[in-house]
């Protein structure tokens, strides 16, 4: 044990560099500098199909993430999905038909939500409902269509 | 037939009694935080000896898992061409699982096996009698710091492992490897959740740490006081330690991880 | 059952155990043991090895429970005490180890601090004249900076028993003092045994099987075998006792009412067995 001296420097630089690396994971490895948190303002979008979307996947517009999903559940009177998003504050012209479609990123990728603006001149509140929404694509469905198809030309 | 049936309750009996007794432990060294917060120097004292001591160890021993992990990793994930996820992968790997799983293998044995020797040899020595005797409880004076020491030092060890991991994991991954710098990071910073994943695996630490100091504790505090009694309490914290942090790590990733 | 056991004791009994029955390990180690320590005398408990001396004294000072019986020290129910109050009666009783006990990160000086730190609030001024004057009064004081590890078993001992006497006790207990010592370390002992007590009527326990000196420095003894007490007196009465088992403990004797032969079938016949 060496003496006091030397001891309460030694502890007080482990706890830095503890701390340090803490720091370090929560800004350059984590999405703490990028994530919206629970400020932000809320819409809706209502589904048929939500494919495997998830809660936390991002909500892009021209690819940039503006928000993410925040809950999804059952409307069990429309037998829909209804996704709420968290948008980010700082974009708030978001025009009343915007389209909400699920995408897949990548090829193995996640699921994830993209709105395409459209040309309305009034912009979405918190609360507001996108109307127009594009489900996810169902790999069985769609193989389901490609041989109903090939069937209908053959 | 009758005898060995005998045998396993008394077996069983004797653990029962074992876990009870760690518990009267637990309490008492809980029951010796007031004491410690109005001697911070104690505390000082062990933060050193558990947290101090075994930075290079922790430090060496993270490096070379991030290395590997980036190494292994790269193998893979090109193969289906989705090497720029390896900063994603690494850094889950580390944060999530082996930055609290390792880091607490590594203390549980290095720590916690010189914790178990040190209270196993006073009480052998009557040191721990000679306390009672004088008045003082040895409980709160000998093994609350080094509880708390324990709890203390654990998460910023693991944190400590996670970091640089992940730094050895993107000298690998993009020094040695030629994986895209940019997409090594913003991959990583888009998935890797702070509140999922970084906090998350602080709790784990946090738990880990306080099961493996009060193993640590109780063996060395519950140890014959021979010779070849501390020997075996220290292989006891040892074993003990690391099926305990292996069990509950499975039970907090299903909780924490699980849809 | 009469609270003055001893007419030459007197009333002023420091530590007074009544019925004491402790068990452990299966073993009935006292059975219903009387014992009247006088104050101001340094009384000795003697008796064959694994008859429980130490247990004895760790019963006295609260460490262990009887399974029946009562101990009173000072006029108080050791085992009735809260723990608060426990430790207060402690701060007057001093113990030295057989092995000392010392703590092994400590230096010898912050050894006998140690219970002064703990336990008082003077400034640390003070604490070094008294620790000063506790080595002084065993001889060490100029072993002052050294550490355990750098100590004889003697010397040892020595620095456990200024420990022991740093906050003034009442009363000392001594666990096996006398054994593994050389001549004059032993001597040393004895002497500094009865100087501490007489010097600051202190009342001592000593607890040995170390016989020769053991009754050189007793004014009362208690010699216990087989969980009971077998015999009782000054050392002179001891010696003038005519019991046959207490003179060949007392004297050492191979053979006698302890036998020197396990209980064995006789010799010729187990020589001349045929496997």
């Amino acid at each position: 044990m060496p003496r006091l001296r030397t001891l309460e420097i030694l502890v007080g630089a482990f706890m830095t560099a503890g701390f340090l690396a803490l720091f370090f994971l929560a800004m350059q490895v984590s999405n703490l500098s990028a994530d919206v948190g629970s400020e932000g303002y809320r819409l809706q979008a209502r589904f048929e199909n939500v494919g495997s979307l998830k809660v936390r996947a991002p909500v892009t517009i021209a690819g940039v993430r503006v928000g993410r999903v925040e809950a999804i559940d059952f409307d069990p009177r429309r037998f829909e999905a209804l996704v709420t998003l968290r948008m980010d504050p700082r974009y708030r012209q978001i025009p009343e038909d915007t389209i909400a479609s699920i995408f897949t990123a990548g090829l193995l990728g996640e699921q994830y939500i993209a709105l395409a603006p459209g040309g309305s001149e009034a912009n979405l509140g918190d609360g507001g409902l996108l109307e127009h929404t594009q489900s996810a694509l169902v790999l069985e469905q769609m193989i389901g269509q490609f041989l109903f198809k090939k069937a209908e030309e053959g | 037939m009758m005898e060995s049936l005998a045998r396993l309750g008394h077996l069983g009996l004797h653990a029962l009694a074992r876990i009870g007794r760690g518990h009267l432990l637990l309490l008492g060294i809980l029951g010796g935080l007031p004491s410690l917060a109005a001697r911070p120097r104690l505390l000082l004292a062990q933060v050193y000896n558990v947290g101090v001591l075994s930075v290079l160890i922790i430090a060496v021993s993270g490096l070379f898992v991030g290395m590997v992990l980036s190494l292994q990793g790269h193998y893979v994930l090109s193969q289906f061409g989705a090497a720029e996820s390896l900063g994603v992968m690494v850094a889950a790997s580390l944060v999530r699982e082996l930055g609290p799983v390792v880091t607490a293998l590594l203390v549980a044995g290095r720590a916690g096996s010189a914790l178990t020797a040190e209270i196993g040899l006073m009480k052998a020595t009557e040191q721990l009698s000679g306390l009672e005797m004088m008045a003082v409880d040895p409980v709160k004076r000998i093994l609350t710091p080094r509880f708390f020491g324990g709890l203390v030092s654990m998460p910023l060890l693991a944190a400590l492992f996670s970091a640089v991991g992940v730094i050895g994991g993107w000298f690998v991954g993009v020094g040695l490897l030629g994986v895209d710098e940019g997409a090594f990071w913003s991959q990583m910073q888009n998935k890797i959740d702070f509140r999922e994943d970084i906090v998350n695996g602080v709790i784990k630490s946090l738990v880990f740490g306080w099961v493996v100091t009060w193993i640590a504790l109780f063996e060395g505090h519950d140890a014959t006081p021979t010779s070849e009694g501390v020997s075996r309490a220290t292989t006891r914290t040892v074993v003990h330690s690391a099926l305990a942090v292996l069990g509950l790590d499975f039970v907090l990733t299903a909780l924490m991880f699980g849809d | 059952m009469s609270d003055i056991l001893l007419d030459e004791v007197g009333d002023d009994v420091l530590v007074r155990v009544r019925g004491l029955v402790f068990s452990h390990g299966g073993r009935r180690i006292f059975d219903g043991v009387d014992l009247d320590l006088p104050r101001g005398k340094v009384t000795a408990v003697m008796g064959p090895s694994g008859t429980g001396k130490t247990t004895l004294l760790k019963l006295i000072g609260g460490q262990l429970r009887p399974d029946a019986g009562r101990i009173e020290v000072d006029g108080q129910d050791v085992h009735a005490l809260s723990k608060a109050e426990l430790f207060r009666l402690r701060t007057r009783m001093g113990m030295l180890f057989q092995s000392g006990a010392l703590l092994t990160d400590l230096s010898v000086f912050d050894n006998v601090a140690y219970p002064l730190r703990e336990h008082t609030a003077l400034p640390e001024s003070m604490i070094r004249k008294l620790v000063l004057i506790k080595l002084e009064a065993v001889g060490l004081r100029g072993a002052r900076d050294l550490m355990p590890s750098e100590l004889s078993g003697g010397m040892a001992r020595r620095v456990a028993l200024a420990r022991a006497i740093a906050l003034d006790p009442m009363m000392i207990m001594y666990d096996e003092p006398f054994t593994g010592q050389d001549p004059i370390s032993m001597g040393v002992l004895v002497n500094l045994i009865r100087r501490l007590n007489d010097a600051s009527r202190l009342t001592s326990i000593v607890v040995s099987h170390d016989v020769a000196d053991t009754l050189a420095t007793a004014d009362y003894l208690y010699v216990i075998a087989g969980g009971q007490v077998m015999a009782r007196g000054t050392p002179a009465e001891i010696r003038a006792n005519p019991s046959e088992w207490l003179t060949q403990f007392l004297e050492g004797l191979p053979d006698g009412p302890v036998h020197f032969h396990y209980p064995a079938a006789a010799l010729a016949a187990d020589l001349l067995e045929t496997a």
